[in-house]
């Protein structure tokens, strides 16, 4: 059984090609998805990917939230399609509502692109079951508004029910709220992430191929489901 | 024909760190303007409609405005009528 991953491609989005290659090398075929087609082709699971969709006009990621693509996206990602979003899909997702919170500008003001060590803190959602708990990966990190805020009490819900799934290790790079990196929603099928996995699945290409199995753990969920 | 302007305006709520503001506070003493204590930068949206201002008129734009104009997240929004006349 072929396992289908769509990932979208909005007008702006930079990294779709790495997405979709990232799910190829993981063993999975990915399908190629546009913003303007509400049909999601019954693939298996969505990744949303880096970039600026629409420009990041208004705010990052508020104006893709009402594109045709993703009308169909929320609703079956609410009845537990997979959904990973990476960066301006991470923004996506927090606008759609999926995610709670919100990404903001900086706290330095300054665009950031680094390779960045993370801490995976859940390995139970659908996107990071191949990783070993509280493995520490190295993946390349690019962002101008990657400061993940939300109010207390939502952090403090966030935590105590262990929907932080990835944490900065040895610098915030961002002002992030508790160094998150990374959130999922409470079935843990909707993952948003800040730096970006799909960039780090080759030696030639990445710094690690630590980011592989965000793509692998998938396959395995999907394969025993 | 009759034009009103909406405004719509948008600020990051009081408690989410606004470094946009921040460095313009930090450029004003440079530039001799002192005693300034705060700044934060916010989001102006101007609407123009047809017709007069009714209240439905109101409500809709208040529906944009916190569905989409502004992230209630971590944004606050106000909506005004700005002018009504000819042009």
């Amino acid at each position: 059984m072929t396992i289908r991953v769509g990932v979208v491609t909005f007008p702006g989005s930079l990294d779709d090609h790495d997405a979709r290659r990232a799910v190829r090398i993981a063993g999975a075929e990915p399908v190629a998805l546009w913003h303007k087609d509400k049909n999601l082709q019954q693939v298996d699971a969505v990744v949303l990917p880096g970039g600026f969709s629409y420009g990041d006009y208004l705010r990052c990621g508020a104006i893709s939230r009402f594109s045709p693509v993703m009308e169909s996206v929320i609703e079956q990602a609410q009845a537990g399609l997979p959904v990973l979003g990476i960066c301006n899909g991470f923004q996506i997702l927090c606008e759609s509502h999926l995610l709670p919170g919100a990404l903001t500008r900086n706290d330095h003001l300054h665009f950031i692109c680094r390779d960045q060590k993370l801490r995976i803190e859940n390995t139970s959602t659908a996107w990071t079951s191949d990783f070993a708990p509280g493995q520490e990966i190295t993946v390349p990190l690019k962002n101008g508004e990657g400061g993940f805020v939300a109010d207390e009490r939502t952090l403090d819900m966030l935590e105590a029910e262990g929907r932080v799934i990835a944490r900065y290790l040895d610098l915030n790079p961002n002002g992030s709220r508790r160094d998150i990196a990374g959130i999922s929603n409470a079935a843990g099928n909707v993952v948003g992430l800040m730096p970006h996995p799909e960039h780090a699945v080759e030696p030639l290409t990445g710094p690690t191929t630590e980011g592989l199995p965000f793509f692998t753990s998938i396959l395995k969920r999907l394969v025993n489901a | 024909m009759p034009v009103a302007r909406v405004v719509v305006d948008v600020m990051l709520k009081p408690e989410i760190l606004d470094p946009q503001g921040q460095a313009v506070q930090r450029a004003l003493p440079r530039l001799g303007f002192d005693g300034i204590t705060d700044v934060r930068q916010g989001k102006r949206f101007e609407l123009e409609l047809e017709g007069p201002v009714d209240e439905a008129a109101l409500a809709r734009i208040r529906e944009a405005a916190e569905s989409f104009l502004a992230n209630t997240v971590i944004e606050d929004f106000t909506v005004r009528v700005e002018a009504e006349g000819e042009k």
